[in-house]
């Protein structure tokens, strides 16, 4: 990037003040997300309108600390009343969580436009509070000058890191198993609502200074894309934190630069920082080791590649063995496999990489490489045959197609046992032969 | 805090506001009178049109909202709302840059169907390929959409003819200044809706009560679901231009919400849900077109939160009142078959004493350590119902409660002796434990205990453990009636001095 419009005074403290707040909201999200209360977060934001119309009416100015209050307080009471509707009315807690919420945004919206006269307090300056203006309101601590979001969110991410650090074991049983705390003798409610508590303080403290948009996306994406890629809760919590500071530098990064591609000069901080927790969001959830869904869809391609070949070698194999011929016509193998024609000639390419079959004016024929491979595959085929028929008891008709699955998954150690649980036997149900073991590593 | 006094101080300024506004109300009954006469009569155009398109609305969110309820997807539709943001950015720049009309409805309309329908095909991607659960992808949905609509949206105000100012009140919706074509477009959305409901009912039943069900009966369930949340994306976005946002979110969760505490059949929950939304998006609309300056959408939301609070209250299947009565009666039950049970081991152990007259209080209240008032008021209950009479202190059985007792302790004990011979507990705690069975026994079951234990039909078993009383004899009841004596001569004596 040449000409990057970075300015370190401005952009620097924007970029400290969000991963400030994006840390303090993914480490309370982590907790949201393991009791599936993810939409705490949204639902907190909007909920807390009256608090803000009653401390304005109370105070009749909009300096920030009895907004704070005001607002800090009535999140709070949203987490209660959706504790008590869901536990007295055995609501679903998404359902209670959105009657509370609503209802408090109705009854704050109505305070506002019926109770004072002069409006200088909408709905907009609620949900986009602006991160970019942070750096030009100022405070003086310890002799320097930083922006007042900055020293509030630093402060709001210290409580959190150390309730979170005091409480974490209890914090972790009452996520997961909440009868296993309440029967070790500490109750789950009261670790709940402390929870509910510093949720609520770090939801208005960051949405005050930064944006609700924010707020949401952190609290939920960046532990979201963390718990897809961990198994405990300590790398659980470490990973998200390391998520939401990418967030928020990549965020800020894109916010400048990429509406510049198009002409235009920047956008909106927050906004483009949830779009890149999204992004690494759907990069986890893609690519995680064990459980990325391309990860997944890639094994069962190679699987399915890898089975398709063994079948050609067998087939090449069986030829060979009733017809006594060295070579298949190419068509005549594809249509007895039912095999689609580009997949095909894919794996006849691999496998003629791999040196295990030769291609001649459009017939196959198997080198001594692909001979071996052929020969174990037929081998655990009979094998299985054998012993299904033999030892499980399955009925004669049926052997094939069980063996044909196993034959894939066997290796020379299995076969060795099956060769003895079948006392050596030479021929197949079938009455073809076995043929021996051959190690391919050996003669390679 | 300083917040304390500080609204104390604030206190007689908010009397004088309110009072304020409770004269001006007064002043203005004849006009408002004249408007609710007007809106009763649906003699306004305007009103006529705006309460059509509530209440069209109210009905189709109510039903929709049953199906999302019970999927335990109620928040769907906030997720939903917030993103349709970037469909109607995007649309709006492309517009732009086609050269059309930026703010004609059908393109951002389609803008936000298409964005919509993106986030339901995300919710349903995370939760059926990932390990995430509803609520994590709802909540991914929301704010990566919403982001991206407020960059987008960041991007839009840069624009050289950009004013943007129209798209937050599509955003925030505006009921009062709806028109009939709104109106007609708002009710063709939702009867098709209604429709989809109406004609899938069966399907979608399955689908929330057991999902893996219906996969197995061959039900499409990846389509069926579609289907749903499509409706719910059409709800949402026909109800965000109309009502605004949080309001559609209300709409698609309290009616359905309120109406599970009045029933536990799909199909009823499905009429009263549809019928509080019908009737709050109408209630709601009227009250703003009577009285000034009361937000419409915002007045929607309050009527469905009354009604969820009586529902929550006074519902007839899982109400509060309902339950807690419920609750109450079978209390009282046990407590009453718990009385007439010691009753009569009392009175077994008084004849072998010979002592004939009835019990006393005292020896009861010690028998089963009861409180005094619960003892007191449970008497007093038993009295009205004829089971005991009771002539100062002294308890005695009537002819009805001496079968009702000796069938109880008959159950008690057969149930003692099956947790003996059969079950191998200890008969130290065989007696605790057939105090909580006892209440629950059937006829049936107790029939089936004397066969298995194959004792004389009628007769009421001997107790298999000692009865704690037996023990120490009457003289523990002796002496709390001594040391009840004492008391009142000390308080006697105390009064005297």
């Amino acid at each position: 990037m040449p000409n990057l419009p970075w300015n370190w005074m401005l952009d620097g403290w924007i970029v400290a003040t969000a991963i400030v707040c994006a840390v303090s909201c993914s480490l309370v999200g982590n907790f949201l997300v393991l009791r599936r209360m993810s939409m705490l977060g949204d639902a907190i934001t909007h909920a807390v309108l009256p608090g803000l119309a009653i401390a304005f009416f109370v105070t009749q100015s909009r300096s920030s600390l009895p907004m704070f209050f005001g607002a800090a307080g009535v999140g709070v009471c949203t987490a209660f009343f959706t504790e008590w509707i869901r536990k007295s009315g055995r609501v679903d807690e998404g359902a209670s969580l959105g009657v509370v919420f609503t209802t408090l945004f109705a009854l704050g919206l109505v305070f506002i436009v019926h109770s004072i006269d002069r409006v200088d307090l909408d709905a907009d300056c609620v949900l986009y509070g602006s991160i970019e203006l942070t750096p030009l309101d100022l405070v003086k601590v310890a002799g320097l000058q930083i922006p007042r979001a900055f020293f509030v969110l630093t402060l709001v991410l210290c409580l959190n890191a150390m309730l979170i650090l005091l409480f974490l074991k209890e914090l972790r049983i009452t996520s997961f198993d909440p009868s296993l705390a309440a029967s070790v003798g500490f109750s789950p409610a009261v670790i709940h609502y402390l929870l509910m508590i510093i949720v609520a303080i770090t939801a208005v403290a960051s949405f005050e200074s930064v944006g609700s948009v924010l707020v949401v996306a952190m609290m939920v994406v960046p532990p979201a894309s963390a718990y897809l890629i961990t198994t405990r809760l300590s790398s659980m919590i470490f990973v998200s934190i390391m998520f939401a500071i990418a967030s928020a530098i990549l965020g800020h990064l894109s916010a400048i630069a990429i509406p510049n591609w198009f002409g235009f000069r920047s956008t909106s901080t927050a906004g483009m920082m949830a779009v890149a927790s999204g992004v690494f969001l759907l990069v986890t959830a893609l690519f995680a080791p064990r459980q990325g869904i391309a990860i997944k869809l890639w094994h069962q391609l190679t699987l399915g590649l890898h089975i398709l070949a063994d079948d050609i070698v067998a087939l090449l194999y069986r030829v060979e063995e009733k017809q006594g011929k060295k070579h298949a016509e190419s068509q005549w193998v594809r249509e007895s496999l039912i095999c689609n024609q580009n997949l095909f000639r894919l794996i006849k390419t691999w496998l003629q990489i791999r040196g295990e079959i030769e291609v001649h004016q459009e017939k196959i024929s198997l080198t001594r490489r692909g001979h071996f491979r052929a020969q174990n595959l037929v081998r655990s085929h009979r094998l299985w045959e054998q012993y299904l028929l033999d030892e499980v008891g399955v009925s004669p008709n049926r052997i094939h197609p069980q063996a044909e699955r196993m034959e894939h998954y066997t290796d020379s150690e299995l076969r060795e046992k099956l060769h003895q649980a079948v006392d050596n036997s030479l021929i197949d149900p079938h009455g073809s032969p076995i043929p021996d073991e051959r190690s391919t590593e050996s003669e390679s | 805090m300083s917040v304390l006094p500080l609204i104390l101080a604030k206190f007689p300024q908010a009397a004088q506001v309110f009072l304020s506004h409770v004269f001006a109300l007064v002043e203005n009954r004849v006009a408002i009178w004249e408007q609710m006469q007007r809106l009763a009569l649906l003699q306004d155009y305007n009103t006529r049109v705006v309460l059509f398109g509530t209440a069209t609305l109210g009905c189709a969110a109510g039903v929709v909202g049953v199906f999302t309820l019970l999927r335990k997807r109620a928040l769907m539709g906030d997720a939903i709302s917030h993103a349709t943001l970037p469909g109607i950015a995007i649309s709006f720049i492309l517009a732009g840059t086609f050269g059309w009309n930026e703010k004609s409805l059908p393109i951002l309309l389609a803008g936000a169907t298409a964005t919509g329908l993106l986030g339901v095909v995300s919710i349903l991607a995370i939760r059926n390929l990932t390990k995430l659960k509803e609520d994590t992808a709802l909540g991914v949905v929301l704010s990566v959409f919403f982001g991206a609509g407020v960059s987008l949206l960041g991007i839009i105000q840069q624009m050289p003819k950009g004013h943007a100012a129209g798209l937050e009140s599509f955003i925030l919706g505006k009921t009062a200044s709806m028109v009939a074509s709104d109106a007609i477009f708002i009710a063709t959305a939702s009867l098709l809706c209604l429709a989809c409901c109406a004609l899938m009912f069966k399907e979608l039943k399955l689908l929330c009560f057991d999902e893996i069900f219906a996969g197995s009966r061959g039900y499409p369930i990846l389509t069926l679901d579609l289907a749903l949340m499509t409706s719910v994306v059409i709800i949402s976005i026909v109800g965000l231009q109309a009502v605004g946002l949080i309001m559609v979110v209300a709409l698609l969760v309290i009616p359905a919400a309120s109406a599970r505490f009045w029933t536990d059949s799909l199909g009823n929950m499905t009429l009263i849900s549809a019928g509080i939304g019908t009737f709050s998006g109408i209630s709601g609309a009227g009250i703003s077109a009577i009285f000034p300056r009361l937000p419409s959408g915002a007045m929607i939301v309050l009527i469905c939160a009354g009604w969820f609070a009586l529902s929550v209250s006074a519902g007839s299947r899982r109400g509060l009142i309902v339950r807690s009565l419920r609750r109450l009666k079978i209390n009282r039950s046990v407590q009453r078959q718990h009385f007439l049970r010691t009753m009569f081991e009392l009175s077994e152990e008084a004849n072998s004493l010979a002592i004939v007259d009835g019990i006393s209080l005292a020896t009861l209240s010690v028998a089963r350590t009861w409180r005094k008032r619960e003892l007191i008021s449970t008497v007093r209950r038993s009295v009205k119902e004829g089971w005991i009479t009771r002539i100062g202190n002294q308890i005695k059985l009537t002819k009805k409660g001496k079968i009702e007792a000796a069938r109880l302790t008959r159950q008690h004990r057969l149930w003692e002796l099956f947790l003996i011979h059969h079950a191998d507990v200890a008969p130290s705690r065989v007696d605790r434990e057939a105090d909580h069975i006892e209440h629950v026994l059937e006829p049936e079951t107790v029939a089936e205990l004397e066969t298995i234990l194959s004792e004389d039909r009628q007769r009421i078993p001997q107790s298999p453990h000692e009865l704690p009383h037996q023990q120490h004899d009457s003289s523990a009841a002796r002496n709390v009636a001594n040391d009840l004596e004492k008391k009142r001569v000390n308080i006697r004596n105390q009064e005297n001095c």
